[in-house]
């Protein structure tokens, strides 16, 4: 066992996702590494088409079949990259589980909960149907579904959204899996409910010694669960790091523009909210260099030339910018203005 | 019973009572008296007048609707006026036939579009899914009556396995019987059966695309046990509905293909009483054809509840 949490739990090296769009075929994940301890939780977080839920779909193995994945991902130092669907069909739901981010269109419609919870005990356990049945109202009772022994035969529209969001957890932690994706898991969710649902998952992250990967557009969510977050743009991580360091400090343009476009609560009556000029590029048509070159303040040429590597800005804090020295210099400007 | 069903079975007696009123106006208002066209036009006026009091012609009409409904309701559909004989077993002779051939040529059509559907969805885009659509484009195009004629040259001129036309009867056992409705039975089939296997192929590929996919995915199941248990069960919605359109089409709609087969079936039955002016008897073919399509309906719909649970709760 000692051996065993030495490897990281999770290992990606290099990751390489091309996806086949409408309009050609893009690179929507380049060069990503990371690894995870057991019991350790990842934060991603970047605008919508930044390779965020691309990045843990090849973690699940549930690309579409045209897509080419390069690199390698690996589980307790298996490589997972390449592994045939039958194989990952053992994996998936048993070992790594995914939270999605809509709860009202990931259930079933047609099937009661009580079967959609118990069918990957069925599956991976080879739980007799009872067994499965008891194991499934057990976990709808510790997700906080009201009276499951009552409700394990009702469909899911007769849940509200945030109890399905409930019941998908109880699924996704049906064979107590050794990581926990979860996409956007509050988004779709009313804001009274995201809380409890974070706080619900954290709980079970910690009570079951999970690992978790954590996906969001919010730093606030990502700021208050996770150990260590990743920023994510066009396809590329800018900024890594412990979570309090990469808040602290800031070392990339980008971050710093996505922590001022934050809507405040308090704030003055007709201030506009900060955006970051330009849109999200295309993936299909990304620009050479930097990814954020075309929209970042701090632009000079040589950033177009090639993409800059990672530089190490902390404590286990890296930025992948060449323009630090003002970038965070800025920050602090920035703190006191 | 459910609510559901209870509000379908009123939908369905509402909508019969609606036909018999529609079916009895229209033929009534058709111009020509029917005692006159069976006696001939050189017929004396008395003779005329004598018949149309015989057959309770001169009646008013809405002493006429409800002597037809009390019959109706107790099975006595009077008597033709071309045969003399009665109306019901007229029908029923034509039913023996019509019944069992639409129950075929369905079938036919199910195995065929469902395995057809299925699998074209299954290898989206890939060269299965290509070739077996560009048959169902084929079969879409095709006349039912002349591939019906392909048929008949190919299998009983040619190599005389199955005979060209007529019926043998169910009296010398169900096999024979079969064997004559055997061609006609697959040509209605083909046409059906390209037009249902398009129809399930988009309703499972829509389905494939649903998040509940991706989330059963994501538990472990395969691709191919995701489409059993997940997605067919929704997918057949769509595939349902136009099963019922085609069934009912099938009890209906077969008078060309009747022709060709020369099979004694309801079209044709149908379809020599308005020839004749045998207007009792064409009237009560229609009621039993709407009554058909709208039976046929209405079991679709309590399918679509056992099927789907979230339509009982939204009827209620």
């Amino acid at each position: 066992m000692a051996e065993r949490s030495d490897t990281p739990l999770i290992e990606v090296e290099n990751l390489g996702v091309r996806l086949n769009t409408s309009r050609g075929p893009a690179q929507a994940v380049r060069g990503v590494s990371f690894a995870l301890k057991r019991g350790e939780t990842l934060g991603l977080v970047g605008e919508s088409g930044c390779g965020k839920s691309v990045t843990a779909l090849s973690l699940m193995g549930l690309l579409p079949d045209s897509a080419v994945v390069t690199g390698s991902i690996k589980l307790d130092a298996d490589e997972l990259v390449g592994l045939a669907d039958a194989d990952y069909c053992r994996l998936r739901g048993n070992r790594i589980s995914m939270i999605f981010q809509e709860p009202m269109t990931a259930l079933n419609p047609m099937h009661t909960i009580g079967n959609q919870v118990a069918e990957p005990l069925r599956r991976h356990k080879n739980y007799s149907a009872a067994q499965a049945r008891k194991e499934a109202i057990a976990l709808l009772d510790r997700v906080g579904l009201p009276d499951p022994a009552r409700r394990v035969d009702a469909y899911p529209h007769q849940f509200s959204g945030g109890q399905r969001q409930r019941i998908t957890i109880a699924m996704a932690l049906a064979c107590e899996p050794d990581l926990l994706i979860a996409d956007e898991p509050t988004t779709a969710l009313d804001v009274t409910i995201q809380g409890q649902i974070l706080d619900l998952i954290a709980d079970l992250v910690e009570e079951r010694g999970m690992s978790m990967i954590l996906i969001s557009h919010d730093l606030g969510v990502i700021a208050e669960n996770v150990q260590r977050m990743m920023v994510m743009y066009g396809g590329t991580v800018v900024e890594s790091g412990p979570t309090g360091e990469v808040f602290r400090r800031m070392g990339h343009p980008y971050t710093q523009g996505l922590f001022r476009a934050r809507p405040k609560l308090g704030a003055r009556k007709g201030t506009r909210l900060k955006t970051i000029s330009g849109t999200v590029p295309e993936l299909a048509d990304l620009p050479s260099g930097c990814t954020f070159s075309d929209r970042c303040p701090l632009v000079i040429d040589q950033c177009r030339a090639a993409l800059p590597p990672m530089v190490d800005v902390g404590p286990g804090h890296f930025a992948r910018c060449i323009r630090t020295d003002v970038s965070m210099a800025e920050r602090v400007g920035a703190l006191t203005a | 019973m459910s609510v559901f069903v209870l509000r379908r079975l009123l939908t369905l007696l509402a909508t019969l009572v609606g036909a018999s009123l529609i079916i009895f106006l229209v033929l009534d208002a058709l111009p020509g008296n029917a005692a006159q066209m069976l006696m001939g036009a050189d017929a004396s006026p008395d003779a005329v007048r004598a018949l149309t009091i015989k057959l309770g012609l001169d009646q008013p009409l809405a002493v006429r609707y409800m002597q037809w409904i009390k019959g109706l309701a107790v099975g006595d559909l009077g008597n033709s006026y071309v045969y003399g004989t009665a109306v019901g077993s007229l029908i029923a002779e034509r039913l023996v036939l019509t019944i069992p051939l639409a129950i075929m040529a369905m079938t036919i059509t199910v195995t065929l579009a469902l395995s057809a559907g299925i699998y074209t969805a299954a290898n989206h885009n890939k060269l299965g899914d290509v070739g077996v659509m560009s048959l169902t484009q084929v079969g879409i195009a095709l006349p039912n009556f002349w591939f019906a004629i392909l048929l008949v040259l190919l299998f009983s001129v040619r190599l005389q396995w199955l005979s060209a036309g007529g019926f043998a009867g169910w009296e010398d056992g169900i096999w024979p019987g079969l064997k004559s409705l055997l061609l006609p039975a697959i040509s209605l089939a083909v046409v059906q059966a390209a037009i249902l296997a398009r129809v399930t192929r988009s309703a499972v590929l829509e389905v494939l695309r649903e998040d509940f996919v991706r989330t059963a995915r994501a538990k472990g199941l395969g691709k191919r046990e995701v489409l059993w248990s997940h997605v067919l069960r929704n997918a057949m919605i769509p595939v349902m509905t136009v099963m019922g359109l085609q069934f009912a089409n099938l009890l209906a709609g077969t008078i060309v293909i009747e022709n060709v087969f020369y099979l004694p079936g309801l079209g044709r039955l149908i379809f020599q009483s308005i020839a004749n002016r045998d207007l009792i008897v064409v009237r009560n073919c229609v009621m039993l054809l709407a009554a058909m399509v709208v039976i046929v309906n209405f079991v679709v719909d309590v399918l679509y509840a056992f099927i789907d649970p979230r339509i009982k709760v939204h009827d209620l």
